[in-house]
């Protein structure tokens, strides 16, 4: 059982008994994809919502590039595609007070550009805690494709 | 641009830290002033550092903290936070107000809250007119906004600002000793602003 780490703007995969953790998702969104039958999962902590930049060398910064890069990963690992399911966490305005709406509106842009990335590869968005105004840290477990979340002020749940 | 940041060289990073330091000492009096007590701070941090680095400063990206978040707008954009622990900014919002807090230890009123503002108000503006002094240029900060919550999530907002995977990063410790006070003042000038910068100081960037 290992806890592999997802920094941000970064993704990984996993099976088998092994989880997949990122901390301190504010406006970020933590993508979570899932296949039931060979237990692969992946996920993702991406930053922004489209990558402005064609030559963008981190794809897993961007909603747009992170879920295809995030797909392929996951099918050289045996999972099929056709299979994922996805689970989301973050996007939140963590700042309520302040002049820039466009900077502090991130996060809704965030799950917005996540779920267009998602519709347009057919995966379906099964569960998701985003929005509000608090950091999340998420854990995604292989063996049952759980998603916990624990916020700093709410506790913890499990999507 | 990115690139730019990635290559400073240990003189270009000396005459930012000379920089941070001339600020942060405004910074720091006029906070002293503001308690009536002696804050200190450290000689500035100047460093490149990538997103996770950030908030590995604070006690790594899940620490509670609070953070007071300002943009700098004008000649040389950037984005200013200065985080505390939470117990570190009860004290400090204490010796301000008074005792006017909220029972909770990890909540904070609305007097203290606004105080806490007033204190972000007070270190950025004089941080940035010292910085503006020096430079010839025009800044200001917004009005700043605070939240209570893991680091790594309020520090996200600056970083998505950047536009690259690493920030440049002056980072000023204060401490007030008999308190028991830390806080950690961050600078993340937009990577647009870092040649400006050079520019207004006479240093060439290579």
């Amino acid at each position: 059982m290992t806890v592999i780490r997802v920094g941000m703007a970064d993704l990984n995969v996993a099976d088998g008994e092994d989880s997949l953790r990122t901390t301190g998702l504010g406006s970020c969104v933590g993508i979570a994809l899932y296949d039931s039958q060979t237990k692969v999962t992946g996920l993702a902590h991406i930053m922004l919502p489209t990558s402005a930049n064609a030559n963008e060398t981190n794809r897993a910064k961007y909603a747009n590039t992170a879920v295809p890069l995030l797909i392929e990963m996951m099918e050289k690992k045996g999972a099929n595609r056709r299979r994922l399911s996805a689970k989301l966490a973050g996007g939140a305005q963590m700042f309520t007070f302040a002049g820039q709406s466009d900077l502090m509106r991130i996060g809704p842009r965030n799950v917005e550009a996540v779920k267009e990335a998602l519709r347009l590869n057919t995966i379906p968005v099964v569960a998701e805690d985003t929005g509000g105004n608090c950091g999340r840290t998420i854990e995604l477990f292989s063996a049952d494709g759980s998603l916990v979340i624990r916020t700093a002020k709410q506790g913890v749940s499990t999507l | 641009m990115s690139e730019e940041i990635r290559n400073l060289g240990e003189f270009q990073l000396s005459v930012l830290r000379e920089v941070g330091n001339i600020g942060a000492g405004h910074a720091a009096t006029a906070l002293s002033k503001l308690l009536g007590s002696e804050i200190q701070m450290n000689v500035p941090r100047v460093s490149v550092v990538g997103f996770e680095e950030i908030s590995e400063i604070v006690g790594g990206s899940e620490k509670f903290v609070i953070g007071i978040f300002l943009r700098v707008e004008g000649d040389i954009p950037g984005s200013i936070f200065f985080l505390l622990q939470v117990e570190s900014a009860k004290r400090l919002v204490t010796d301000l107000i008074g005792n006017m807090g909220s029972a909770e230890p990890d909540e904070f009123s609305e007097m203290e809250i606004s105080a806490l503002q007033e204190i972000g108000n007070i270190l950025a503006g004089s941080y940035l007119s010292s910085l503006a002094d020096f430079t010839k240029k025009e800044m200001s900060p917004t009005p700043p906004a605070i939240a209570v919550d893991m680091a790594g999530a309020i520090l996200s907002i600056g970083l998505v600002q950047l536009g690259a995977d690493f920030a440049l990063l002056v980072d000023t410790e204060f401490v007030q000793g008999e308190r028991n006070i830390e806080g950690h003042f961050f600078m993340l000038p937009d990577p647009g602003s870092v040649s400006i910068l050079f520019e207004s100081l006479g240093v060439e960037l290579q």
